[in-house]
Parts: structure tokens; sequence; C-alpha cells
């Protein structure tokens, strides 16, 4: 291996790794938040690439379906679970929120398939698309069993994993798509030739997790998130609505992995399924940076792209392999260097 | 009770029965569901066409039962059983997927019914008789045209890259089968996974082995990813593939990335190209227009055709059988099956068919031809 070779595998890496590291730190999110570990979210990532290119090829895209049926489902949940509590007085609110506005959005992109929007328009309304889908999810499968064990959140997360995975196709169809690039610049950097597309998704990344950062250390809603993650009934005597706390993780999350979907797309075909390695490298990522916090995650999702771009070119075939073995020396060493809070205490 | 009505239901079959059982009745599994639907719907669209196309055999009436298999395997078992216990088909044909297909292949064996497969089997089941044979190109002999054309182009030192699953597998092993002193040489055995985000990786490995040129051993839309990378990295040498590229999203996908790269593939894909003489030509032809007036879409894909050819085979064994049989009989099971097995250079749209006692296949060099890529559309490349 020559210092070009390692120069061009190691920008290889980084981009990749920026685009896990979108979706690892919107798992960390909404992980502490909620608690709920969020494997689905690389199948919201690959949703977005497939709604963008949908809408590129002047196709009304599937998640249009998807967002109308969760809906619906969403919206009787929440009428029923308003009449049981005789809270009926809010049902306007509720279905201005779990009805009317995703479907509005819906509405949109189905217009804007009988016209020919610019290409941001598209890349708006994609994401506008795609970020109901966890939250209206949230409400109908986690929102019921909000205090459960992180076990069975972790268990019933997987299965709406698969359920999704089978939805894609049934929405998107067995193809894989690929969309234009958003930028054709491309700049030399010490002999090595850097894509615009390669900047922009380390960029984006990098934006992100500052983002979040100055959103959790120094706004009182992120403030009230973190609290929300620490201990949901302490928060609640506080005046923190739990179920609030975790619909804006939700929709924080989504657009993260929206974003990370759209800057993906131009580099790679994306397939339906393409979401679950995604989201589980992403996972990689996040447990290096202990799924707590951001920088951590971020750094750790960026060593697994690098990782995985070296080990492609030592031995392609067993490039997986070498990517999840060191998963079990990481966990070894995380459960021995940090201190064991006691999780799970009676509340 | 139950005595008196089987009785019943045993004196109307037999009244029944001469009456309906004078037609041949083909049973036909394809999956219309499932994860093999891609290529399972084309399946039975060129089974429907093939029915238009001839739909009786010496003044017989051909009846076809089409059954899904959902892309699963005991699916397809429970299908070819019923079709063949309960239907009394004289024939089946079927299905998308390889597992599927050979999971028919062993019922019908077990069953003594002729079966005609659509898709690729490898190994025959271990049975004394032989019931089945397979109608598509061999992968081995896919590659073995490319890796012919490829001498033939000069090429010396061979790049690959290709899926880390069997099918990357059959395209390397039948590359290093065609390796020859004075002839091509393999050089690299790069892999990547279909779900891969950059196979930037691999193609520097590639390209520092400094090929001539590069064998691409993916499939469909993510087979352009190499091609892709290739491009990226400014590699000017030429391209080759096998059939499994041959789809509208490939072609999408790789745009200028993918133009040049030479592909085997069945003559249908370019039928209208073919020279006058070619044996694929009208036939093909007669298909393309018999589909479009069936489905009222043109046919894009060589799937279709597979399904096509394998109603020829069935239409031409039927004329010789029925001479000995008469259909919905177990003496006519067995001539069927006799009369496909002598098969003699039979003309269809992908091959000129002939198949023999103890091989699954019947095809040779002529059912491929190499094309290329050219400004987004196949070009037959003589």
């Amino acid at each position: 291996m020559t210092s070009d070779i390692a120069a061009i595998l190691a920008i290889d890496g980084i981009a990749t790794g920026a685009i896990y590291a979108l979706v690892a730190i919107g798992t960390v999110l909404i992980f502490t938040v909620t608690r709920v570990v969020f494997i689905p979210f690389g199948d919201i990532a690959a949703f977005t690439a497939l709604t963008l290119a949908a809408l590129d090829a002047k196709r009304f895209p599937g998640t249009g379906a998807l967002v109308v049926v969760l809906a619906c489902l969403a919206t009787l949940i929440e009428m029923a679970s308003l009449a049981r509590s005789g809270e009926l007085r809010l049902a306007p609110r509720a279905l201005l929120f779990y009805l009317v506005l995703p479907l509005a959005v819906v509405g949109c992109a189905w217009l804007a398939t009988r016209m020919d929007p610019p290409l941001a328009v598209r890349l708006v309304l994609a994401l506008m698309l795609i970020t109901p889908i966890s939250p209206l999810l949230d409400r109908i499968v986690f929102r019921p069993i909000a205090d459960g064990t992180v076990l069975l959140l972790l268990t019933v997360s997987v299965a709406l994993h698969f359920a999704l995975v089978g939805l894609g196709l049934l929405f998107f169809g067995p193809e894989g798509v690929r969309t234009e690039p958003l930028t054709s610049l491309s700049m030399e950097f010490a002999g090595v030739l850097i894509s615009g597309q390669t900047m922009l998704i380390v960029i984006a990344a990098l934006v992100f997790s500052g983002l979040l950062y100055l959103f959790f250390d120094f706004t009182l809603v992120g403030k009230s998130l973190r609290a929300t993650a620490v201990n949901r009934t302490g928060s609640r005597l506080m005046g923190i609505r739990p179920a609030r706390a975790g619909t804006i993780a939700y929709l924080l999350g989504s657009l993260m992995a929206g974003v990370s979907g759209i800057l993906i797309a131009p580099v790679n075909t994306v397939f339906y399924d393409s979401g679950f390695l995604i989201g589980l490298k992403a996972f990689v990522g996040a447990i290096v940076g202990g799924m707590t916090s951001y920088p951590g995650a971020a750094i750790g999702a960026v060593g697994v792209g690098i990782l995985e771009s070296f080990a492609s070119f030592e031995s392609s075939a067993l490039k997986d392999v070498i990517v999840f073995s060191l998963l079990i020396p990481i966990l070894i060493w995380r459960s021995l260097a940090s201190l064991h809070s006691e999780e799970e205490i009676e509340e | 009770m139950r005595k008196t009505l089987a009785l019943v239901a045993v004196a109307v079959g037999i009244t029944v029965a001469p009456a309906a059982r004078a037609d041949i009745t083909i049973g036909f599994v394809t999956s219309l569901s499932g994860n093999g639907s891609s290529i399972g719907i084309p399946y039975g669209r060129g089974i429907n066409a093939a029915y238009e196309y001839k739909k009786s055999v010496n003044g017989e009436t051909v009846r076809l039962i089409q059954l899904d298999d959902g892309s699963d395997p005991s699916a397809a078992t429970r299908n070819a059983r019923k079709l063949v216990e309960e239907e009394k088909v004289d024939l089946l044909i079927g299905t998308a997927t390889a597992p599927s297909t050979i999971a028919m292949a062993a019922v019908a064996s077990e069953l003594k019914v002729p079966m005609i497969a659509v898709s690729p089997i490898v190994k025959l089941p271990d049975t004394p008789e032989q019931w089945v044979v397979s109608v598509p190109q061999p992968a081995s002999l896919l590659v073995k045209i490319i890796a012919d054309r490829m001498k033939r182009d000069g090429m010396k030192n061979i790049g690959y890259i290709g899926f880390s699953d069997a099918w990357g597998d059959l395209v390397y092993n039948g590359a290093k089968a065609a390796e020859s002193a004075d002839g091509i040489k393999i050089q690299t055995n790069e892999r990547y996974a279909r779900t891969d985000t950059s196979v930037t990786a691999q193609i520097l490995k590639v390209m520092a082995a400094r090929p001539d040129a590069v064998l691409d051993g993916g499939s469909g839309t993510q087979g352009a990813l190499p091609l892709l990378s290739l491009a990226e990295r400014g590699f000017k040498g030429n391209t080759y593939g096998t059939v499994a590229l041959v789809n509208p999203d490939f072609v999408n996908v790789g745009g200028k990335a993918a133009e040049g790269i030479q592909v085997s593939a069945g003559p249908v894909i370019v039928a209208e190209q073919l020279p006058d003489e070619h044996f694929a030509k009208k036939i093909a032809l007669d298909f393309r227009s018999v589909y479009q007036k069936t489905h009222n879409i043109p046919t894009t894909d060589g799937f279709s055709a597979y399904s096509f050819d394998a109603w020829l085979i069935f239409a031409n064994a039927a004329e010789r059988a029925l001479k000995s049989a008469k259909p919905g009989t177990i003496e006519f099971r067995a001539a069927l099956r006799d009369a496909i097995l002598s098969t003699k250079e039979l003309p269809g749209v992908h091959a000129v068919y002939n198949f023999k006692q103890g091989a699954a296949t019947g095809v040779d060099e002529r059912s491929l031809v190499v094309v290329r890529l050219t400004g987004g559309t196949w070009k037959y490349v003589p």
C-alpha cells in the first residue's frame, strides 16, 4: 500500500463514516431521550433516497402512501386514548398534528409530481415526507410501551425494522436507485482528488453534531429532553411531558436520517433494504461513543467508515466480518472503562 | 354418508373425465410476489404470450393452469403436487427462483411428470429416470462466451470484481477456467456486497494490478457500482460482464460510466439487429409481436423469452408424443418426457435446443451473442 492509496482510502472512509455519523447521532439522540435503540433508522435514510429518486422521476413516491396509512392509524389510536381518559376536548389539536399535517405534506408531494419543481424544492419535499414517519411510528408502536425495559423496546424496534423493509419492497419495488450529484465540484488536496459530494457529507455531519451539542447544552427544550432521558417520572413532576419530548427527538432524528439519505443517494445505489447495514454500522459507531455522547458517536462512526475502507482493500470478502468483529473488544473495553449506574430502577 | 359421497364423486368423475380430459394440461408456476417477483412477473407474461401464440397441438386443445409460489420453495412444492395430483397435468413448467425450481424438480421426478424448468438447474434430482430439463443458458457458458470475446479483443490481464455471493463465485470460477498460457489471466478477485455504499478500495486494488480489462461479476443495478468507481478513477480499458447486468435500471444508474461494456446475452435482447439468416431472428420477432398483442407493452427482458421457449419445446415434443399416447394418461407423460429428451435442433428465441438423457440443459454457444452498451442501448457485436 502506497501513501497515495492510503490517502484515497482514508478520504473514502471519512466520507462513508460521515454518513454513518449522521445516523449514529440520530440513534444516540433518540436513545438518550426515549431509551429506544431505533434500529429502523437506516431504513428511514434509505427511504429518503428512494423518495427523492421518485420525485426526480416525477413519480409519486411510495412514502406518501406509507405516511397516509401511518397517520390514519396514529389518529385512531390517539382518539381512542383521549376518549378513554375523557380528554376529548383535546381532539381537534390531536387531529391537526396526527392527521391534517401529515396529509398536507403528502398533498404537497402529490402536487409536485404534477409540476416540475427545482431540485431544492424536491429535496425539501423528500425531507418533509420522511420526517412524519418516525414520530407516527413512535405514537403507534413505542408510546404504549414507553415505560418498558430497554430490552423490550429494542426487541420491538428490531421487529419494526423488518416490517419497514417489507413495506419498502411493497412501496418502492426491488430495484435500486441513484440520483444526480448535488454538486459536480471537485478539488485537489495534497495530491488527492476530493469530490464536492464528499465535502458536503463531511460538512453536514460536522454541522449537525455541533448544532445538537449546542441544542442540548444551551436551550431549555434540549435540557428538558435530557431530563426525560435521566428520569421520566422525575421530569413529569417538573412539568415536562415525556411524550412531547419523545416526539421532538424522533422529529430531529428523522431529519438527520433524511439528510444522510439525501447525501448517500448520489454516491451509491440505494435499495429498499440498504438501510439495515447503514443503521447497524452507525449503531456500532454509537456504541463506541457509549450511546450517550454525540461527538463520541460521530468519531466512532467515522472510525467504522475508515476501518471499513481499509478492510475492503485488504480483503474485500471479509470486510463486514472485520468491522463487526471489532465490536467485541470495543464492548469489553467500554464495559470495563465506564462506571455502571444502575439502570432500570423501579420507579 | 361419506361412502355414498365418494361413490357419487367417482361416478361423476367417470362420466365427466373423458369429456374434459381430451386436452393437454400444462401446470405453470411462477413468482408473482415475493423477492423473485421482479423476474417472476416477466416469466408469467412470457407464458401468456406463448399460449396466445400456440393454443393447440395437432388439433388437441392445450389447457394452461397458472399458480403463484410467492418466491417460496415450500409453496412451489405444494403447487407442483396440487397440479399433478388434483389437476392431473401432463407437464410442469416453472419457476422464477432457483431454490423453488429445484424444489419443483424434486416433485416432478418423484411423481414422474415431465418438467421444463425456466430457471437454471445446476444439478438434476437423483432419480433413476430423468424427468427435468432446463431452458436457460448455464452460467458457465455465459462466462465462457465473454472470456472468448476478451481473448478475441486481445486482452491479457483481466481484473475481476463481483458480488460476494454465489453469483460472484460462478462468474469468477468461469473466468478462471478460461485462463490459458497465451490467453487471458485473471489478476484480482475483489468482492463487494449488494448493499455496500462504496467499492473505492476494491477498485484501487483492481487498478493496482494494471489490467487491460475489467470483468464485472455483479448483477442488475448494483452491478453498475464498480463501473462508476472505475470511471471516477479514470480507468480507460475495456469492461465486460454477463447478461445478469442487462436491465433498464442498470443503464440508467451506470450512465456514461457503463458506456461500452460488453456482455454475453441471449439473442432476443437484440432481436431486431440480428442478421436475417440468424436462427433466432424470425421467431424472436414473432415472439415480440405476440407479446405486444397480449400485454400491450413491448418486451424488454430476456426472462419472458425463457417461458416462450419452454412452450416451444413442449409443443414440439407433444406433436411427437401424441402419436403414441392420449393426453391425461401416465403413458402420455412418459411419451412426452421421451420426446422432450430427444429434441433435435429446435430453434427458439434464445437458443437451438438439443436435449439428451443425462444433461439438464440443451443449449450450445449459438445461444449467446455479445452485445455492447452504446448510447444507452444494447448493440449487437458479431
